[in-house]
Order: structure tokens, then C-alpha cells, then sequence
């Protein structure tokens, strides 16, 4: 019995000094050190679109404003591999704000782990700069205006580019095949949108499911629809086999091939005969003008490949982040998140770019077709841009936002 | 040595209760909920001899459940946990009722086949969220005291894994326990010896299945989230890697095991980078080919050499 309580003494008396040292974990703001985390997956499906490139991507931004600004605080770059896990994602997070002192957090690609992460962020009252989630809900239903900006692109900017730039065409016919997942649906649904919007067409459509090995069946079916066009309302290795599928049968020659997710590795890894002729939206595309080809060719010494609009995103979210610290003098969120949303963006990756107050970032995005072997004249040239989709459009208009924070002002 | 066993699990708790203070508690509570997750599953594969392939989708369903329960229904933070805990143990007696008609290889098939269908079902139901998961689940309170507070939260997920891992001990040393090892050593001699194996198998799979939801409740208690992740098979085979890593069939061994996983995971994440799922293979064949009893077993089996040696 007195064993029992003595037990019952200890155990309390552990428990005091435990509550007392969460309280002192709630430190103050270092204006010394700038702490900037990139978490991304490096090992999984996705890490050819972040992973190394948007760890580069941050460095190359330390670099450049180190350079042209001379700061006298410090900046310290970290990053982890997600592993395509929420819970690793969170908890690392979680660590890095309670206790290293880190700022702002970037990249987060996976909507699954993104989404984590920006409770986690509001939570503790730091900042994101998501350049690597494509779900919406970032900015609309899980919205976080104060803390979390959606940097580079979502699946309606996706989904409603090409829709209404390549029906506005004259190819006003669409049949989808789609990945049968939130992500694939979401995709379609933005897309036939537009594409009914501007007067088009939708003739049907066709679920696989997610890493489907065999799209024989899915592709006539596209190409008995006779439609003008095939929209692919799925990602990675789906994209890129569902690509390859299509220019078997010969459903390239008839029919033009949209891919709703696809960037410039994803080419690159096809090939230009494969792939010539398909149309899609990027956020980004190295051979635009003089200073992405110079940012551009930069990130490739390093890299081995070009940039597609996740790593070039990661570099302007870092400068931007960075600028806006240097011009408010603190790396306090509130004052950082009002200085990046009173200011345009204007860099390698986004000219006039500005952050809404639902925490959109809004710019041009790119309608561009794949060039024909022939017409590419070096290596990672692969692109005609067809259309230049200003800011305004690109992206879903406030008026639609089911963002709660915003609603309410 | 029952009196040493019950102080080193003395020291054990005592070390659990000062944790938070040196290691960051969101890892320590992770770290407690997989090691009652595969003490679960340990369970079915250590003391019962049956491997589940599919034990992912008990966490998974539990997590799913109780953070509905919590962010629409808007339960008490217990109810939701036992509305997760009762919906996996719901599911592992209909899926355990169906697996244990085989054995073997196909046993594990059956498991596997019938969990991925529920992570179909996770992957397309509206509530779950889909890909993007069900996020934003209060931790609400629990008798006046505010669970967002991560030290709170703390010692009730200690207190859960403790309450079951002892269950757990008593379970395997309960006459039970007794015919469950017997039926992993010899079916058919306990079948001979007029045991309704069948029935015993069947309690055993309800009580893992069960004892696994309780810890997919908790984790999302933890992280405020469920996700597919939770429910993929990479889970169960995680769960396989962690319990043969620890020392299957030991009563410590599956905690070993979650504890070296959840933190190589962890702290491998932003140092090695891209190394980690190389590192974890690396780790998991040394494991196979060099220890096959894992980590306990093997301290174990070098303890009762040294102690023999002493007394010879």
C-alpha cells in the first residue's frame, strides 16, 4: 500500500516540472537567424518534380539575395524527406517550429501532407510558402490566409487553362480519361467547366484506376468518341503511360492529347516523338526570355536538367519571403505575411505576381504545345508557348473561394 | 524472475513518464502508438502464429472513424476513441471470420485482399477525403483538461499504451495466451485435445485488430489527421518489419522494433534525404540474415547464455 503511494508522490511529482517545460518551449522570435525549411519528397513518385531541384531552387534564392542585399541576419536552410507520409511531414514540422527556430516552411508537395502541415503551421503561427501541393482546398476549404500562400499552381489553374484556351481553338470536342481518385475528379470537373464555358463540348469519359498498368481499353474507348481532344485527368506514371498508350494506337494523329498534370520532366523523360503535339499549362518554362534562361541554365550546371515551375517557384518564394523580411525588419509572421502581400513579385519565375488575400498566389501561366523533333534545336527545347494566360485568369476568381477567413471580411 | 521482469517494467514506465521532458513528446507519442500497434500485431503473428497482411487497415479504419467521430460528429474525445477502437475490432471480427477458413500463405493472402478493398473504400468515400485525408480533428478535453496541450495529450496516450500493453501481457499469460501458443506450436494437437481452434483464432484476431484500432484512434488523436497513408499496405508491411525487427514473439520486442522505425523514419528524414528507404531495406535484410530472433530476442537468448554459464 505505501509502495502504491509513494508511486502515486513520484509519478506526480514528474508530471509538475513536464507541464512547466512546455510552457518555456513557447520561445521568442530570433531576429538573428532566418531559418527556412524545404520539405518535399526525395525518395518517392514525386520527387522528379521537387525534392533535390526545390532544395537547389532555395539555395540559388539564400544566394542571390545574399548577394544583391548583403543582410545582416543570418539564413539558415534545412530540409527532409517526407517520405510522402502526413505524419512524417507534421511531426518534422511540428519539431522544426517548437524546436529550431525554424520560420517557413516550402515546397510540401503531396495535398495529403501539405494540407497537414499548414494546421500545423497556423497552429504555431508560422508561414508556408506551399510551391509543390496542387489541391485547392489549400486556399478554399482549409484555407489559411494568414499564414499559408499556395504559390505556384492548383488544380483548377491546371484544369482551367487548357480548357478554355484550347477549345477557344476550334477543339471543342473533349473526352477525359481520368484517374479515379479526389485529385483526377477534381481535374475533370474544373476542366469540363471550362471547356462548357466557352461553348464546348464534353462527350464522356472514362475512369481508370490509380497506377493502372494497361490503358488499351481506356484509349479506344477515347478514340471511338471521335472527340478533338483527349484531356488526361491524371499525374506521374498514369500521365505517362496513359501518353504512351495513346501514341501506340495512333490516337496522337486524330486527336490532340492534353495532359492536365504533366511538366517539362515528364517530356523529357517521353521524348519528343512520343509526346509532340500534346497541350498542356505550366507555371514555368526555361526558355521564355533572357532571365530564365540565364536562372535556368544556372539551376542546370548544378541540377543536371532544367527547372519546371517547382523548383523555379521554390526560388521565388524564398526570395520573396527573404525581401519581405529584409523590408519589415522582422521575421515576425504577420508583419512578413502583410510585406509579401503588399508587394508584387516580380522575378525569374513571375513577372507582376501577387499574393490575394486568400492567400493565392496569383501569375501567368503557359498554354504550350510540344515541339516536333525537328523543330527543337538543343536539348530541354520542347516547348512553343501557344498562350501566355494572364494572372487574372488563370487562377479561380475570389468571387468563388469557399475560404471561411475571406467570406467573413 | 517475475520480480525482476515487473522493476525493469517499473523503470520502463518511470522513463515514459520523464520522456517528454528530453525528447520532443509528438515523437514520443508516435513512437508509443506504433509500438501499440505492433504489439497488436505481434499478438496475431508472436503468441497465435498467423500472419496478417492487412493489419494497416484496422489502424486505418480506427483513424478514419474516430477523427469523423471527433471533427463531425463532434464526439467527447473518449467517445471518439472508442467509437474507432469498436469499428476496427467490428471489422477485424469480419475480416478475421472470413481469413482464418486458411492458412498459411493464403491466410496472409486473404488478409491482404481484403484490406486493400477497404483502402479502396477509404480512397473513394466522401468523408475520408480522399488523397488530400481527413484533416483539422479537434483533440478536444478530457475531465476538464485541454488535450491541445501536448504534454496533457502525453499521458493519456501513455496511460492508453500502458493499459494495453498490459492487457496484452495478461493476455499471453492467461490459460488463453496458453492455448494460442499452443495452436501456433500444433494445431492439429490442439485441435486433438478438443480445442474449437477456429474460435480461439478468431478471439485472438478480434482482440489484435482491436487493440490495433485503439492505436490508429490515438495517432489521430496525435496528429489531428487520418490519411490513406494509414491504411496502405505499406503499413502492414511496415508493422511486419517492426515487430521482426524488435523480436517477434517477445513481449518487449515489437516496442524495440516501432521505436527504432519511428525514429530512424523521423531523423533520417533531413539528414540522409533520399537514403532513407535504402537505409530502412538495408537495416531490414541485416535483420533476416544476421538476427532472425530481432533485437530482443536475441538479447534475451544472449542473457540466458551468460546466466547458464554462471551457474554451471
Amino acid at each position: 500500500m505505501i509502495k502504491r503511494k509513494l508511486l502515486a508522490l513520484s509519478i506526480s511529482a514528474l508530471l509538475l516540472p513536464a507541464a512547466g517545460s512546455a510552457l518555456a518551449q513557447a520561445g521568442k522570435i530570433s531576429g538573428d537567424v532566418v531559418k527556412i525549411a524545404v520539405l518535399t519528397d526525395m525518395s518517392g513518385v514525386y520527387s522528379a518534380l521537387g525534392g533535390k531541384g526545390s532544395v537547389l531552387g532555395a539555395e540559388m534564392a539564400i544566394e542571390d539575395f545574399k548577394a544583391q542585399f548583403k543582410p545582416k541576419f543570418k539564413i539558415e536552410l534545412v530540409s527532409a524527406d517526407h517520405q510522402n507520409k502526413a505524419d512524417v511531414g507534421s511531426n518534422k514540422v511540428r519539431e522544426w517550429y517548437d524546436t529550431q527556430g525554424v520560420d517557413m516552411v516550402t515546397d510540401v508537395l503531396n495535398s495529403g501532407v501539405a494540407i497537414a502541415v499548414a494546421k500545423v503551421t497556423t497552429e504555431k503561427n508560422k508561414i508556408m510558402l506551399n510551391t509543390g501541393a496542387a489541391s485547392t482546398r489549400l486556399t478554399n476549404e482549409d484555407c489559411a490566409p494568414n499564414n499559408v500562400v499556395h504559390y505556384v499552381y492548383d488544380t483548377y489553374a491546371l484544369a482551367n487553362g487548357p480548357g478554355k484556351a484550347v477549345t477557344k481553338q476550334g477543339k471543342d470536342s473533349w473526352f477525359f480519361l481520368t484517374a479515379d481518385y479526389a485529385f483526377g475528379h477534381s481535374l475533370e470537373k474544373d476542366t469540363s467547366d471550362a471547356v462548357k464555358a466557352m461553348g464546348g463540348k464534353v462527350l464522356g469519359a472514362v475512369r481508370h484506376p490509380l497506377n493502372a498498368s494497361d490503358f488499351s481499353s481506356f484509349l479506344l474507348q477515347a478514340q471511338a468518341s471521335k472527340a478533338k481532344v483527349v484531356g488526361l485527368a491524371n499525374a506521374g506514371g498514369d500521365t505517362i503511360n496513359s501518353i504512351k498508350a495513346a501514341n501506340e494506337f495512333g490516337l496522337t494523329k486524330n486527336q490532340t492529347v492534353v495532359g492536365l498534370l504533366t511538366t517539362i520532366v515528364d517530356i523529357h523523360a517521353l521524348g519528343l516523338p512520343t509526346t509532340q503535339g500534346m497541350m498542356f499549362t505550366e507555371g514555368f518554362y526555361w526558355n521564355l526570355n533572357k532571365e530564365t534562361r540565364e536562372f535556368s541554365r544556372r539551376f542546370f550546371s548544378k541540377h543536371k536538367g532544367m527547372p519546371n515551375m517547382l523548383p523555379a517557384g521554390t526560388y521565388s518564394a524564398v526570395l520573396h519571403y527573404l525581401k519581405a523580411v529584409q523590408a519589415a525588419g522582422t521575421d515576425d509572421t504577420a508583419a512578413v505575411m502583410k510585406q509579401m502581400k503588399a508587394t508584387p513579385i516580380n522575378d525569374a519565375f513571375a513577372k507582376g505576381g501577387k499574393i490575394r488575400d486568400d492567400g493565392r498566389m496569383i501569375h501567368d501561366m503557359y498554354l504550350v504545345e510540344v515541339k516536333k523533333q525537328s523543330e527543337s534545336k538543343e536539348p530541354w527545347d520542347y516547348y512553343n508557348v501557344k498562350q501566355v494566360i494572364p494572372a487574372a485568369e488563370a487562377f479561380q476568381p475570389m468571387a468563388l473561394s469557399r475560404c471561411a477567413a475571406v467570406a467573413k471580411k | 524472475m517475475s520480480r525482476r521482469v515487473s522493476i525493469a517494467y517499473l523503470i520502463g514506465l518511470g522513463l515514459l513518464l520523464l520522456a517528454p521532458m528530453f525528447i520532443y513528446p509528438i515523437l514520443v507519442m508516435k513512437v508509443l502508438c506504433f509500438a501499440l500497434f505492433a504489439c497488436a500485431f505481434n499478438l496475431l503473428l508472436g503468441y497465435t502464429g498467423l500472419l496478417s497482411f492487412g493489419h494497416a487497415v484496422f489502424l486505418g479504419s480506427a483513424a478514419y472513424v474516430t477523427g469523423h467521430a471527433l471533427k463531425v460528429w463532434e464526439l467527447p474525445t473518449l467517445l471518439g476513441l472508442l467509437a474507432g477502437t469498436g469499428a476496427a475490432t467490428l471489422l477485424g471480427w469480419a475480416i478475421g471470420s472470413l481469413a482464418i477458413r486458411r492458412q498459411g500463405i493464403y491466410f496472409a493472402m486473404v488478409t491482404l485482399a481484403l484490406a486493400q478493398m477497404v483502402f479502396f473504400l477509404f480512397l473513394q468515400a466522401p468523408f475520408t477525403g480522399g488523397e488530400d485525408g481527413l484533416q483539422g480533428v479537434p483533440r478536444g478535453t478530457l475531465f476538464g483538461l485541454d488535450l491541445a496541450d501536448d504534454i496533457n495529450l502525453y499521458y493519456l496516450v501513455l496511460a492508453i499504451f500502458a493499459g494495453s500493453f498490459w492487457l496484452i501481457q495478461r493476455t499471453i499469460h492467461s490459460p488463453f495466451g496458453q492455448i494460442l501458443k499452443a495452436i501456433r506450436e500444433n494445431e492439429p494437437r490442439a485441435i486433438s485435445l478438443g480445442y474449437d481452434v477456429a474460435k480461439y483464432k478468431l478471439l485472438a484476431f478480434v482482440l489484435s485488430a482491436g487493440l490495433a484500432g485503439l492505436a490508429g484512434a490515438t495517432k489521430t488523436l496525435v496528429f489531428k489527421f487520418a490519411t490513406l497513408t494509414d491504411a496502405h499496405w505499406h503499413t502492414s508491411g511496415e508493422v511486419v518489419l517492426m515487430t521482426l525487427l524488435g523480436g517477434m514473439g517477445t513481449v518487449f520486442g515489437p516496442v524495440v522494433g516501432a521505436t527504432v522505425i519511428v525514429t530512424l523514419q523521423n531523423e533520417l528524414a533531413d539528414k540522409v534525404g533520399s537514403l532513407v528507404t535504402v537505409i530502412m531495406g538495408a537495416i531490414f535484410v541485416i535483420c533476416v540474415l544476421a538476427f532472425r530472433r530481432g533485437i530482443v530476442g536475441e538479447s534475451l537468448a544472449l542473457y540466458q547464455r551468460m546466466i547458464g554459464q554462471k551457474n554451471r
